[in-house]
């Protein structure tokens, strides 16, 4: 493709090609402190196409492609362009990835032991991991927490944090100093700017952890506390692993074994401020 | 239904993994996770024995449960359960 890019997060090696300059660009400017693949070989090629030669230039409208695709997808303006590569290289590790079991989950580390924060969307995955970072974590990842079902140990993946609507203000309060992707209002997702996490992340991402809490919080409510059981927890997971029925039974053995490893807490939390101490406090208690 | 033989899959065809009142179960040959409450895992467990008869499950699985009165028709509906999940087959 005319525009390229290659960047390695985590374990994973991703190559980028694009019809246009601009995407490229902001992706060099944002992953510029992170390593290239291994052996310079990507595991996954994402596109980013104009459907007709003319899409380049006029009206033109982004496509995402790649070793795997959603025919449905429908194209984003080249202003979010930014948002089309991440979006891309999300469906690349969510529909190929089969050397880890996929968590969809946010994940921070301390003292060699990782905190797992699962949720739909707007729970606080990505807010929480970048509050919890900015109080002395090390921030492993916000979408994708990667568990080798060979070790049951956590790979972090520290791609751009995807901060959405409210988030975003208070990102950028926890980490004034933060660089920051532009800022697109009105994307299918909400607002949207992206966050280079803090260097500490980038320079340890090679740095596994093992798993010593899974937490499923809840933004909006009273702060509350209650332990979820296994089999609750299992099947949640299950639905929040994008590809355990594609890893058979080494996610079942993973999967299976996270969950007797760690003790499961639901919380709910009223703001930012109140959702560290309730993980403090849990964590302390481990 | 007395006639009827049951068995299901050999020892190394599940996976298992007790979670709390729920078991998992990963069934190799669909690879499709199931959950199962008691008494199912029990009755996987003694069909990975071998054949038997309904009669037979009976008595093997009251060496464990205090059976009662009511016991063979669940414990029936518990079979046919396994059976439409393919974890059990029957003649």
């Amino acid at each position: 493709m005319r525009h390229a890019f290659s960047v390695r997060i985590g374990p994973v090696g991703f190559r980028i090609g694009s019809d246009w300059r601009a995407p490229i660009a902001e992706l060099e400017s944002l992953y510029r402190d992170y390593p290239k693949p291994r052996d310079g070989i990507p595991d996954f090629t994402v596109r980013l196409f104009a459907r007709r030669p003319w899409r380049r230039f006029v009206r033109p409208s982004v496509e995402i492609g790649g070793d795997y695709m959603l025919p449905e997808a429908a194209p984003l303006p080249l202003r979010q362009g930014l948002l089309a590569a991440e979006m891309a290289m999300n469906l690349q590790m969510a529909l190929g990835a089969r050397r880890y079991l996929l968590l969809h989950a946010s994940a921070v580390e301390r003292d060699g032991r990782a905190l797992l924060m699962t949720g739909i969307s707007g729970a606080g995955k990505s807010t929480l991991a970048t509050l919890l970072a900015a109080k002395g974590w090390r921030f492993m990842g916000d979408e994708f927490a990667l568990l080798d079902p060979a070790t049951g140990l956590i790979h972090a993946f520290p791609r751009l944090i995807s901060l959405k609507n409210d988030a975003i203000a208070a990102a950028e309060a926890a980490w004034p100093q933060a660089r920051m992707g532009p800022l697109m209002p009105a994307t299918p997702k909400g607002d949207i700017r992206h966050m280079v996490p803090d260097s500490r992340a980038i320079a340890a991402m090679d740095t596994l952890a093992t798993p010593a809490l899974l937490l499923f919080p809840r933004y909006g409510f009273d702060a509350e506390a209650r332990p979820v059981p296994p089999a609750e927890a299992f099947v949640r997971m299950t639905q929040a692993s994008t590809n355990y029925v594609a890893l058979g039974e080494a996610g079942f053995g993973a999967l299976t074994g996270l969950i007797a490893g760690v003790p499961s807490v639901a919380i709910d939390y009223p703001d930012g401020a109140s959702a560290i101490k309730q993980v403090e406090a849990l964590w302390s208690a481990l | 239904m007395s006639g009827t033989i049951f068995w299901g899959p050999p020892d190394n065809g599940l996976l298992i993994a007790p979670l709390d009142e729920f078991t998992a179960v990963y069934h190799r040959a669909s690879g499709i996770t199931h959950l199962l409450t008691e008494p199912a895992p029990q009755i996987l467990a003694v069909l990975g024995e071998g054949p038997v008869l309904l009669d037979a499950l009976l008595a093997r699985l009251a060496q464990d449960f205090d059976l009662t009165d009511g016991t063979r028709e669940a414990l029936a509906a518990r079979l046919d359960e396994l059976v439409e999940a393919g974890l059990v087959e029957r003649t």
